[in-house]
């Protein structure tokens, strides 16, 4: 029995491995760098990475599944592009523009998610046409980048939420967790959560055993396309701006993140939990580069390069064994 | 439930009609199927048996006749509506989720929720008591995947059952097992019997049909030749009926085998202390020209490992192999083609034919590989080729047209071997060359690899089957747990019973 005490601890490994790196990286710049070890630092990373944690909870859906989703990064600026052009030259209202964004975000999401299901297409390619489109809507808005001065906007983006000890979060952060709070649910206790690992799991199989694999999989698309809508409301208070250079790679970053995260990119495997602790690990590594000062910026590239190597090694070690 | 002869069938089929294109699969099959029994289907490669099995699960739609269902027409649009009116299939390959838990496999899509969410402790208690209540000893927590591929079967047997406990459909679920593990799947079946499932059984092993069935239907060429009591016909009765009469192959090899005299020939291949850390432990094995040497052992016993080495498919960590004296490395297949070495895999699906290519173009995929892409083949060359192998192996239809994925599996395992046979190979090796095709195939296939062997050729032939590595087979290597324990001259002494006492015991007897 202790074989299937392994192949039952074997699922958590890649999760200790990514939460031993956060440790350590986070004692190591705390080590080394004066007023690093602060849990404002930790909050920090949250409150500069919500965006990137709500894309990411939906990439994590969409990677489970056992598919891909390039068009958030897009998305995300789709929605900064929309939301400010509607704010600022239009004068709707913020809370028209908001659901607006989100509805046309998960629209997109489900109109990928159907032609991928329909036609039977690889999902890289059907989401990169989407990339594409949402990228081009974007300057058919303005080619330019558009300021926010709408007062809502502004006082939501400078509102800090105090903690006891001192510490403060952004409205941001309390929705990234809520929707990470909600996507746990989902995934863990709901069918279609359930379904999702199920057809990440052995797609054939789930067919076979009647569950409803063509609703599942617009249904993930759909999950990413809202979530990488909202991850573009988030990014807009973040900004102050709309523009369609925002949130270029964004797509990248999320797949890196659900990557170092432990789950597998074959789907199936992986937890919610392990995107938090990737999106982290990716804002830990940005705060110790600016902390060290010398280095320029895309030391956090190479070093998210170099981690990403280590990590799908190590989901190739995973993989292998459990052949045997 | 009724258990008088005059009971109602709980499934019937009238006039199925199913066709693909350049095939009739199936035509006009009426098909009946009673509660509390165990009904076996029957047929050759081919006969339509999995095809109707589609047909009743809502895999494919028919193009024709009528399903009736505990005395209700019914339309099967797809698997899901097949297990809500009652009617679950466990296919031969598991058709489970393997990265899910044993009790998620048992209920996803059934969940017991609890204010709309999975209530997880009521689905391990359940899923508990089910496994239990089939005397497994499993873990319903653990991840399927932990567990042999019989344990995973019984796991979707018990998935099936509980969906519906109406009709189950088990197509070939025999064939990966070993003894133990089929006895227990039979232990399982008779107690689901006498719950009154009615249970459709395929397998191409007789003596499981006849342990385990009740009834029968034998389908031949897409029609239905009859339903019997198992009592009624005989084992050499049945085989007359699938085939069609001529009951030729069996009878013929087994006069004609006989090893022979091919001590004095001159080795072919030399395998000394060949190994790979982890799959298959040193073993001396030498091939002689014009020899069969068998490879006898349960599954996981390490027969495919030591095969792959001598095909350079997984490279050796220890020994050498020599070829008629000179040492060579086989480090790729590439390098193992070179020498004449050819390799027809178990898994002729994902490790040999072309589905979406015609039986054409699979036969000279090899040669026109080996003759490179400058000096490509005549139309007219490879449709002489085709239709020549095609003839000799009797490749069903005819056509050399047809599309590969549409042939049953018997007749892609024909293909498979025309691709090698025309490389003219020095060494075959043929990994389980006959499973889950049917006996006539079968019968086919052995004596293709008598004739090849009395042209020259040296096979070596792996088969869970003893029967048929004891027909074949010069000299029969035996192996047991990843070890090569014996090697056994077949010298007419030599009977399944030993060899099953050599491997049960890692000693010659």
């Amino acid at each position: 029995m202790s074989a299937i005490a392994a192949a039952r601890g074997r699922a958590y490994v890649p999760l200790l491995v990514t939460s031993a790196l956060l440790v350590a990286m986070f004692s190591a710049g705390s080590v080394q760098y004066e007023g690093f070890f602060s849990g404002q630092v930790l909050l920090n990373l949250l409150i500069d990475n919500a965006f990137l944690l709500v894309v990411a909870i939906g990439m994590t859906f969409v990677v489970l599944a056992g598919g891909i989703d390039l068009s958030v990064g897009a998305m995300a600026a789709l929605s900064t592009m929309i939301s400010a052009w509607l704010v600022e030259q239009h004068g709707w209202p913020p809370l028209l523009v908001i659901p607006l964004v989100l509805a046309v975000g998960t629209g997109a999401g489900l109109a990928m998610g159907w032609v991928i299901h329909s036609f039977e297409i690889q999902p890289f390619i059907v989401t990169l046409a989407g990339m594409f489109l949402a990228r081009g809507l974007c300057y058919t808005i303005s080619i330019d980048s558009i300021s926010l001065t709408d007062p809502a906007y502004v006082a939501f983006a400078q509102t800090r939420i105090a903690l006891p000890g001192g510490l403060f979060v952004s409205p941001s952060v309390l929705i990234a967790v809520g929707v990470l709070v909600i996507a746990f649910v989902v995934l863990h206790y709901t069918r279609l959560g359930r379904n999702v690992y199920a057809l990440g799991g052995n797609e054939q199989s789930a067919r076979l055993m009647g569950l409803p694999v063509g609703r599942t999989k617009i249904a993930v698309y759909a999950v990413s396309g809202f979530c990488s809508a909202l991850g573009g409301v988030l990014l807009t208070f973040y900004m102050l701006s709309g523009y369609g250079l925002h949130a270029v790679g964004l797509e990248l970053d999320a797949i890196a993140a659900v990557v170092i995260g432990g789950t597998l990119l074959t789907g199936g495997s992986g937890y919610l939990l392990g995107t938090l602790l990737g999106v982290l690990v990716l804002g830990l590594i940005q705060t110790v580069i600016s902390f060290q000062g010398t280095l320029s910026s895309w030391w956090t590239r190479i070093v998210v390069g170099g981690l990403l190597f280590v990590f799908i090694l190590l989901q190739r070690l995973i993989v292998g064994r459990r052949k045997v | 439930m009724p258990a008088h002869p005059a009971r109602q069938p709980v499934l019937e089929a009238h006039a199925i009609r199913k066709e693909f294109p350049g095939v009739v699969a199936l035509d006009g099959v009426d098909f009946r199927l009673f509660p509390g029994d165990v009904h076996a289907l029957m047929g050759e490669n081919g006969a339509g048996k999995s095809t109707l099995i589609k047909v009743l699960t809502g895999v494919y739609a028919s193009d024709g006749g009528e399903i009736v269902l505990n005395g209700r027409p019914v339309r099967i649009t797809g698997p899901l509506q097949a297990q809500r009116a009652g009617i679950s299939t466990v296919y031969q390959e598991v058709n489970l989720c393997p990265n899910l838990s044993v009790a998620e496999n048992i209920f996803i899509g059934r969940e017991p929720r609890r204010l709309g969410l999975v209530h997880w402790s009521e689905l391990r208690t359940r899923a508990a008591r089910l496994v239990a209540s089939l005397d497994l000893d499993v873990d319903v927590s653990a991840p399927l995947n932990s567990y042999s591929i019989a344990i995973q079967q019984l796991v979707a047997i018990v998935r099936a059952v509980d969906v519906s406990a109406k009709v189950l459909i088990l197509d070939e679920p025999t064939s990966s097992l070993d003894r133990d593990e089929v006895r227990q799947l039979f232990t399982v079946l008779r107690r689901l019997r006498d719950q009154g499932v009615a249970i459709l059984f395929v397998s191409h092993f007789l003596e499981q049909i006849y342990e385990i069935c009740d009834r029968m239907t034998i389908l031949r060429d897409g029609r239905v030749e009859g339903e019997y009591a198992i009592g009624e016909l005989s084992q050499a009765d049945l085989v007359a009926r699938m085939i069609g009469g001529e009951l030729a192959g069996l009878e013929d090899l087994s006069g004609r085998h006989g090893p022979h005299a091919e001590a004095d020939a001159a080795p072919f291949l030399r395998a000394e202390g060949l190994a790979r850390s982890g799959a298959v432990e040193p073993y001396d094995l030498t091939i002689r020209a014009g020899e069969v040497v068998g490879l006898a052992g349960l599954l996981g016993s390490g027969r495919t490992e030591a095969a792959r080495l001598l095909f350079g498919a997984d490279r050796s960590t220890e020994g050498s192999v020599r070829i008629e004296d000179a040492v060579v490395t086989l480090p790729t297949p590439r390098a193992a083609i070179s020498y004449g070495i050819a390799f027809c895999s178990e898994d002729r699906k994902t490790e040999g034919l072309v589905g979406e290519l015609t039986v054409r173009e699979n036969i000279v995929l090899a040669l026109q590989a080996a003759r490179g892409w400058l000096r490509p083949l005549s139309r007219a060359r490879q449709d002489e080729i085709a239709l020549r192998w095609i003839r000799s192996l009797d490749v069903r239809p005819d056509d050399p047209e047809t599309l590969v994925r549409n042939l049953s599996g018997g007749n892609q395992q024909k293909v498979l071997l025309a691709r090698w046979l025309i490389t003219d190979p020095r060494l075959l090796i043929l990994d389980e060359p006959t499973r889950g095709i049917d006996i006539g195939a079968k019968a086919e296939i052995q004596k293709l690899v008598a004739e090849l062997a009395q042209d020259g050729m040296s096979v070596l032939f792996i088969s869970a089957e003893l029967e048929e590595v004891l027909r074949l087979s010069h000299r029969v290597g035996v192996l047991r747990d990843r070890r090569l324990v014996a090697e056994l001259p077949n010298d007419g002494s030599l009977t399944p019973e030993r060899i099953m006492a050599t491997i049960a015991s890692g000693a010659p007897s």
